[in-house]
């Protein structure tokens, strides 16, 4: 809401500036988010009177004007503008004037003809265009005849551009501050005043409105309040100048003096309201009733609109003549032919109201007050008011008596408090005089029970109804900054991570300590990366209503973000990117499942080098045992029970069918490795990219490792080396566990140490060296004992992977 | 020739060959030479059964100083030797030591982590549980619970993914603080806790939107507990996080969950509170937003309102480190550009 400060201070005295008034409002109650100076940057700037004016010889469109501008000779200023007319007031920008984007006035010549400044429109001295009235919206701007307007001052004054405007951001419940009225009880009750406005005096016809018109709610929660007043032999024509400044002050056009008066009522009291022309009516009734589906109704912006049975329609005997607390209709418009004025005022229903808007898309001045409630208080009187100033702006006649279709109880809020619940609640010790003297500034009665404020709370001020909103309007007031800063004195608790959350964090450190960087990705993301590198089924979750493709299902794994991550950097020259990721999948074992099981996860994605070119090192690429041997310290590191083991797989489309395995926990599939596939990564424009993820949910789960200490064996160890031929297709695994089963239990180790094919090794075949290490803790091993072992080891080598020892 | 002479010789000899020796393992030659069992000295010596028995002592003893000194001149020259061999060495082994170093990688926490995790320590040594809760949650807990009823204005289902009818990706952490609250046990003490957690809304990302960001909200709920208490509180979070020597102001505002409600300025860390930029010429910049529990929450929870009080407040970790480091998109946080995430070498 914008606030005139000129108008305000018709309501209240204003001790202070704008800006400190500003400050204080901030802190005491309504945030001032700007302070508006229409005339700021602007100058030189002035009435002139247009004497004399022909057409430039050399031109179709110019005029050559004398005006006059208060000096003893007038200026010649060359004009294009098509209004411009003899005898006319207009804006003049003299030479050395500053009009609008801080454009410079200069004394030129026009097609030869000299010409000493410019006659401005309103949109050239900073006016928005939306609130110029039409008349002049392509052209100069023309002062009213019959306003006393004199040549040679400067036009600020004339046009409301002294005045200082500030913004008020109102939170949603106080929408109160939404009329001027409503803001000066805020800011009188800052200033301990209170505000003086005049009660509207109709005078009133003998003949009695409701002899003309009836009206009728069909239901009252459509419109608990709902009140018309008929005004006869209206002449619609421009307003005062006082008033279109009020207006497009605050951001409305003017258009004529019915509906800017019915514009300057909602601006005043917060209380929309709406004219029809009776004789466009055509019957003499009004009715409020829910819109029925498929009704059409053909609004005041030209538009049509498809209603259903949750719009609140006002009707004549046909048709929807106004979509109730949004938009009047078409079709009983004021006019400049109308006669006779069907005033409106009432309270419509706040949440059709805002779903109707919303629904709609018709944002306006009126549906934001309905949505967040009015002064229900004022309904009557805003109407009188709208009354009044038709009879006295367009002499109209004013028929007797408000027709009455509903009405509210009008019952003001009663709120009991103590002030120990005061004192309580905000750690302070303010005395009871002090805190009814806050009260009665904010117009609050108060009578005091016993121990208990019995606080009786105007309508107007609709957003209290319990003792905690008085503790907010007495702390506002009394000042936040005289508010101790203390901290909660209570049973002392402990503050921690909870193991889950620890270990988490573990994880996460580990992977930070080998280098990957940490990324932060979205959940939501499309379909198909939704569901890519996924091990387990599961049902994808959509959101309802998408902002954008690339968002819309919750992710099942994290390896598609980090791979757009990493697609983003290699883009810009990135080309050595480790990253991981922690967070949730959001897996949906049935897709009756009321939400989805969220299940934390650890992901990494690394591409380009692991060894970076340097002045002594030659540049490596990662390759896939790089980031095994990362994700086998990790796991390593989390301390479980189990038998970890790599099982190739095809299962995952998205990673390379030769170079990916389910990594295994016993019998348990805990994550997956992989090399990327080469097609879905040139996809992503990535090169050689290695990927894994584990569910840590599952690992958590696991049984730890016990953590006892053992000591260093004093005894020593001996070592044996074994090469072996083996066709090409024996996993190392394989080799790894006959060597175990056969080794007996000193051995503590096994190391593969080389792999070789080429020369001297037959085709089809691989020649690898293991290096085993045998110990015995308890005393020293002997080569005999060893030999014995390393020789079982070479037979069952031989035996069952038909290996030949080299 | 004397015995005595041919011993005086023997020593004039050997210590000019010992001063003449530049090599280690030829000095050792020269010692076998000079002093082995073989060696000229050892074999004079011999020769002193033939002396008279009173010459005998004269000589022994100069055949003795003799001997020592040489062994000490060998020593000496071994001793100059093998440090002149070190100093070689150690100017052979001359390397520059302002060519870059081996660097091994370690990677970063992500700055909103790093933001989160510096704001979660904090009020863990206040003695507030960490607690987490689902990011898709249901309408009951993440509205309804928090006085959000159906028709409220504020729960505008623009701004929520909704799932379905009944379930949503959270807007706010607050849902994780309904839920806690329904199982807090009083009798075992008050209730304080943080939920930090990623959010979402129904937004177009640009530079100061992002459809997911985070969230860390506060909540202390006990029997005496102020105002001044909250005031006190965020105090500590604003001078924790942007420096011991700033002030906070709180504003009257609005939330469905709090009242009364407050919007917290801290004042500018960049101009202190003289009007800048960052603070758009008012010395204050808002950080969060706070109040005390509304009763309608409490007894949502289970809790009775004429008892119990609390406070609460809402931190948005993405807008802190914009505002900490002077970021000024935040989509920069999810694009993972590690021109970015390398940058920020905290903890
Ligand atoms: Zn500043």
């Amino acid at each position: 809401m914008k606030i005139s400060m000129k108008w305000l201070a018709k309501y209240v005295d204003l001790p202070e500036s704008p800006q400190k008034l500003a400050e204080r409002e901030t802190v005491t109650g309504i945030e001032v988010d700007e302070i508006i100076y229409p005339a700021e940057g602007l100058k030189n700037i002035v009435v002139g009177q247009i004497l004399t004016l022909e057409a430039h010889p050399d031109s179709d469109h110019l005029n050559i004007c004398q005006v006059a501008i208060g000096e003893q000779q007038p200026y010649q200023i060359v004009c294009g503008a098509p209004n411009v007319a003899e005898g006319q007031k207009v804006i003049v920008a003299l030479p050395g004037a500053r009009i609008v984007n801080n454009q410079k006035i200069k004394k030129s010549k026009m097609r030869g003809v000299e010409s000493r400044g410019m006659l401005c429109s309103l949109q050239e001295i900073g006016f928005n265009e939306n609130v110029v009235p039409d008349e002049f919206k392509d052209g100069i701007y023309v002062f009213p005849e019959n306003e006393t307007i004199t040549v040679g001052e400067s036009v600020f004054p004339y046009l409301g551009m002294d005045d200082t405007i500030l913004n008020f951001d109102a939170t949603p419940n106080r929408a109160d501050v939404l009329g001027m009225r409503g803001a000066a009880w805020e800011v009188a009750s800052m200033y301990d005043q209170k505000p003086h406005f005049t009660v509207p005096d109709v005078p009133e016809e003998t003949e009695m409105a409701d002899s003309k018109f009836t009206n009728e709610v069909f239901d009252n929660n459509l419109a608990p309040t709902y009140r018309n007043r008929i005004v006869t032999n209206v002449k619609v024509q421009p307003s005062p100048l006082w008033l279109q400044i009020y207006l497009w002050n605050n951001g409305i056009k003017p258009i004529n003096n019915i509906v800017d008066i019915t514009n300057y009522v909602l601006l005043d009291y917060g209380q929309p309201l709406h004219a029809y022309d009776f004789d466009k009516l055509g019957s003499k009734k009004l009715t409020v009733r829910n819109a029925e589906n498929g009704e059409t109704f053909k609004a005041l912006n030209d538009n049509e609109y498809e209603l259903t049975d949750q719009d609140i329609v006002i009707v004549n005997d046909e048709q929807a003549v106004s979509l109730a607390g949004v938009m009047g209709g078409q079709s009983t418009s004021i006019d400049a032919q109308t006669k006779t004025v069907v005033l409106e005022s009432a309270v419509f229903d706040s949440i059709r109201v805002r779903k109707t808007a919303q629904r709609h898309n018709l944002r306006t001045e009126a549906a934001a007050r309905f949505e967040k409630g009015i002064d229900v208080a004022t309904t009557q009187e805003a109407l009188d008011q709208a009354a009044q100033l038709v009879q006295t702006l367009a002499d109209g006649k004013v028929l007797a008596g408000q027709v009455v279709g509903s009405q509210t109880n009008l019952e003001p809020t009663i709120v009991k408090i103590t002030i120990e619940q005061i004192n309580h609640a905000l750690g302070t010790n303010i005395k009871q005089e002090e805190i009814i003297a806050i009260f009665e500034r904010l117009g609050f009665t108060v009578q005091v029970e016993a121990d208990i404020l019995v606080v009786t709370v105007p309508l107007r001020r609709w957003d209290i109804s319990i003792p905690a909103d008085l503790i907010e309007e007495v702390v506002r007031i009394y000042g936040f900054d005289k508010l101790p800063s203390t901290l909660p004195v209570s049973t002392q608790t402990v503050g921690g991570y909870t193991t889950q959350q620890q270990f988490l964090r573990n994880g996460k450190t580990f992977l930070r300590s080998l280098g990957y960087d940490e990324a932060i990705s979205y959940a939501l993301t499309t379909e198909e990366k939704a569901q890519a590198f996924t091990v387990e089924q599961s049902t994808l979750t959509k959101v309802d209503w998408p902002m954008t493709r690339d968002h819309e299902y919750l992710r099942l794994n994290l390896v598609s973000g980090l791979l757009d991550d990493l697609a983003y950097n290699v883009a810009r020259k990135q080309t050595n990117v480790a990253l991981f990721e922690q967070g949730r999948v959001f897996v949906k074992s049935q897709s009756s499942a009321v939400r989805p099981t969220e299940v934390e996860m650890l992901a990494g994605a690394i591409t380009g080098t692991v060894q970076e070119q340097t002045w002594e090192t030659k540049a490596r690429l990662v390759n896939f045992y790089d980031v095994k041997g990362d994700v086998e310290q990790l796991i390593n590191s989390f301390n479980k029970q189990g038998r970890i083991s790599y099982q190739a797989t095809t299962s995952i489309t998205q990673l390379h069918p030769g170079q990916s395995a389910l990594i295994m926990m016993d019998d348990q599939c805990i994550g997956f490795i992989g090399t990327v596939h080469p097609v879905y990564a040139q996809q992503l424009k990535l090169p050689v990219t290695i990927v894994f993820q584990l569910n840590l949910d599952k690992i958590m789960a696991l049984t730890d490792q016990s953590q006892i200490y053992v000591p260093a064996s004093k005894f020593p160890s001996i070592t044996r080396d074994v090469a072996i031929l083996v066709p090409k297709n024996v996993t190392n695994e394989a080799i790894d566990d006959t060597i175990r089963q056969a080794a007996g239990k000193y051995l503590t180790d096994i190391k593969l140490f080389d792999i070789y094919v080429g020369t001297g090794v037959p085709a089809k075949y691989k020649s690898m060296a293991y290096s085993l290490t045998f110990q015995n803790k308890q005393e020293t091993l002997t080569d005999a004992v060893v030999n014995q072992h390393f020789t079982k080891v070479q037979t069952a080598l031989q035996n069952i992977l038909g290996a030949k020892i080299r | 020739m004397e015995l005595k002479d041919l011993l005086k010789d023997l020593h004039e000899k050997g210590l000019q060959q010992i001063s003449a020796v530049d090599q280690i393992n030829k000095l050792n030659e020269i010692r076998v030479q000079l002093l082995g069992k073989k060696g000229p000295l050892t074999q004079a010596l011999r020769g002193m059964k033939d002396l008279k028995p009173d010459e005998r002592p004269e000589i022994g003893a100069l055949a003795n100083v003799i001997r020592d000194d040489l062994q000490n001149k060998l020593d000496q020259a071994k001793q100059h030797l093998e440090q002149e061999a070190i100093q070689l060495q150690l100017q052979k082994e001359k390397i520059d030591v302002t060519l870059p170093g081996n660097k091994r990688k370690v990677g970063t926490k992500h700055v909103i982590n790093q933001v989160m995790d510096d704001i979660e320590s904090l009020f863990i040594g206040l003695g507030y549980q960490v607690v987490a809760g689902p990011e898709v949650e249901e309408d009951h807990y993440n509205f309804e619970m928090m006085n959000l009823p159906k028709d409220h204005p504020a729960r505008d289902m623009q701004d929520t993914f909704y799932i379905t009818k009944e379930t949503l990706m959270r807007t706010h952490t607050s849902p994780v603080q309904a839920r806690t609250m329904e199982q807090h046990d009083f009798s075992k003490g008050p209730l304080k806790m943080i939920s930090p957690g990623r959010v979402y809304r129904r937004d177009t990302d640009d530079a100061t939107h992002s459809h997911q960001f985070n969230q860390i909200e506060g909540l202390v709920v006990d029997e005496h507990i102020t105002m001044a208490d909250l005031k006190g509180t965020l105090e500590l979070l604003a001078q924790h996080v942007f420096g011991s020597d700033r002030e906070i102001r709180l504003r009257p505002s609005y939330f469905p969950f709090t009242e009364p409600s407050v919007e917290v300025d801290v004042s500018c860390f960049n101009c202190n509170g003289q009007g800048c930029s960052v603070c758009k010429k008012t010395g204050w910049i808002e950080v969060l937003g706070a109040g005390l529990v509304h009763p309608n929450v409490l007894e949502n929870a289970g809790i009775d309102s004429k008892i119990y009080g609390g406070f609460a407040f809402g931190v948005g970790p993405d807008r802190f480190a914009m505002l900490k480091y002077g970021i000024n998109d935040i989509r920069d946080f999810y694009l993972n550009d590690v021109r970015f995430l390398e940058q920020f070498k905290g903890e």
